[in-house]
């Protein structure tokens, strides 16, 4: 039994999905390699370091990726392989899965050793309730771990071996043609650098109300961001969103206001210092990460809290 | 082009989940059902997309009998007709064997382009599309923006992670999955709703597209999220709340 951990140079969620591998290897008695396209150095416990390289692999496309690492994995044979749940996993991981008949267990946020079964913790209805997965069948079975839910410093430092795969590629089983990687406007808003932000979310309603929550930013001082379907219907700019396709904040204080806390949101904010959740459902996902909590209609909270502060003051 | 648009019914964003008697899955009982968001936004991409070159838009649903409300609803929005595949209990299917009905479903449409949205608000794996690719054998691209045809097939501009795109190209036949948010979604018109009642809903069972296949995932069990953190609530009237939870701020965390 074997454990295949392939990680993407990009961020440091390869390297938890790494921390993850070691621990889980360690649970079930086994030894974890590693992959990655390219030639980065790595200091890192492993069986093997594969460094898989092609020309045809230079820009990334999810016929390229998915026809090289299922050779790799037909070398290898691992029983496990972990990604991290990258934008870039999302888009081949399901592919490279399918090619080999299996199903990969998307999003995990934790898992457990059982008599020697692995079981998969993952959130369905938008973080609102949790599952423990399971893998039928055969080998291989693929997981990509969400950001966050394991920690990148944990990982166990060492020389691994190195050895160079070079898959068989051709340029006409690349069908899609990727550009180069773009930024549309230099962002105007800072929110990583905000030491006080107050967040709006779903739960406010209309457009007409968001000056209610800016009210309430202005009071302590904080910025005003908002989780992402705020900012799709255009009632704030794209700028000020949190999240896994916005902005990654900590400050030293989050206060979310009629937010949920979608598992896409809670990756762009949980490393702020103190959370604070105002939101009429208690079972909120976004109370598991709050520090303090009030569970209310934000209409009446939110003018009570605007008096406070000014109280305070 | 004639566009397949994959669409799924969903429970509301706002129900009240419960765990049934089970533990395997929540309590369906007195939902409100509607479409899944993100796929609505497909569908609204496959609108567009055909009114700027013509053709056709095809919505295709794997759900049980009630799923009929959200397919309606889809041609109302201005779908030509509906694919439904009905099956009452899709416990045992795992995203593959989902996307396997979906395919068996699609051999007789030839497609130029499958839209799919970006994941499901219930499962959520976020699957679906590139596992239909793979099978139908189409190029495909993921959390898409724009889509613009070109000679020789279609160039799409997709969402990278933190503030990234990319622009790609590839020839049609093709699969893409739909970022949410990227135009306004149309509500039916009375004329849409009127028109809607006589379109076509081609109808199959899972049967017929070959059934289940054993599944390489299964969800053991489901439960509310074990809180690991504690949390202070405050709670009483409005006031009062807002009063403690200063007190609590200035004076415990700190932070103001």
């Amino acid at each position: 039994m074997s454990i295949l951990v392939v990680m993407e140079q990009r961020g440091g969620m390869s390297l938890e999905t790494l921390a993850a591998g070691q621990q889980l290897a360690k649970e079930l008695g086994t030894t974890v390699s590693g992959a990655l396209v390219g030639s980065e150095p790595l200091s890192a416990e492993l069986d093997k370091l594969y460094l898989i390289e092609h020309e045809l692999l230079k820009d990334y496309t999810p016929d390229g990726y998915t026809s090289a690492l299922r050779q790799l994995i037909a070398h290898v044979t691992p029983d496990y392989v972990l990604f991290p749940h990258t934008y870039q996993v999302r888009d081949f991981l399901p592919k490279l899965a399918t090619a080999l008949g299996k199903v990969a267990v998307s999003d995990v946020i934790h898992h457990r050793v059982e008599n020697g079964d692995v079981v998969l913790v993952r959130q369905l209805f938008q973080g609102k309730v949790s599952a423990d997965v399971r893998f039928q069948g055969g080998a291989p079975h693929f997981a990509s771990l969400q950001a966050g839910a394991y920690r990148a410093d944990q990982v166990v430092s060492g020389q691994p071996p190195v050895e160079k795969f070079v898959p068989t590629l051709s340029a006409a089983e690349i069908r899609t043609r990727p550009g180069e990687r773009f930024r549309e406007s230099a962002r105007a808003v800072d929110l990583g650098a905000a030491e006080l932000i107050v967040a709006v979310g779903r739960g406010i309603k209309e457009a007409d109300n968001i000056p209610l929550v800016q009210q309430l930013a202005d009071a302590i001082g904080a910025e005003l961001a908002a989780s992402r379907p705020i900012c799709d219907a255009g009632w704030l700019p794209m700028e000020r969103q949190v999240g896994s396709s916005g902005q990654t904040v900590g400050p030293k204080m989050y206060m979310a206001v009629g937010i949920s806390g979608a598992i896409q949101h809670l990756v762009g904010m949980k490393g702020s210092r103190v959370v604070v959740a105002i939101n009429k459902d208690a079972n909120a996902p976004i109370f598991e990460i709050a520090d303090y909590g009030i569970v209310g209609d934000l209409f009446q909270v939110v003018p009570a809290l605007i008096e406070e502060f000014k109280r305070a003051k | 082009m004639k566009i397949v648009v994959c669409i799924k019914q969903v429970p509301a964003r706002d129900s009240q989940l419960r765990i049934a008697g089970s533990g395997r899955w929540i309590q369906e009982d007195d939902f409100t059902y509607e479409i899944n968001e993100p796929d609505a936004y497909a569908l609204e991409a496959g609108l567009q997309l055909k009114e700027k070159h013509t053709g056709e838009v095809v919505v295709m649903c794997l759900g049980p009998a009630r799923a009929s409300q959200t397919i309606r609803e889809a041609l109302a929005k201005g779908a030509d007709r509906a694919i439904h595949i009905e099956e009452e209990d899709l416990g045992g299917f795992d995203p593959l064997a989902a996307a396997r009905l979906m395919a068996a479903a699609l051999k007789t449409e030839a497609p130029d382009l499958v839209l799919t949205g970006l994941q499901s608000d219930d499962l959520g794996y976020g699957q679906t599309g590139p596992i239909l690719a793979e099978i139908l054998g189409l190029p495909h691209a993921t959390i898409i923006m724009e889509v613009d045809k070109v000679d020789g097939g279609i160039r799409v501009k997709r969402e990278l992670e933190d503030g990234w795109f990319q622009h790609v190209e590839m020839p049609l036949p093709a699969l893409l999955s739909i970022q949410s948010g990227i135009s306004k979604l149309r509500y039916a018109t009375l004329m849409g709703i009127k028109k809607a009642k006589t379109k076509e809903v081609k109808r199959f069972t899972a049967a017929d597209l070959g059934g289940a296949s054993s599944p390489s995932i299964t969800i053991d069990r489901v439960y509310l999220p074990e809180r690991t953190k504690r949390t202070q609530l405050f709670e009483g009237n409005p006031q009062e709340a807002a009063a403690k939870l200063v007190e609590k701020l200035r004076f415990e965390a700190r932070v103001l």
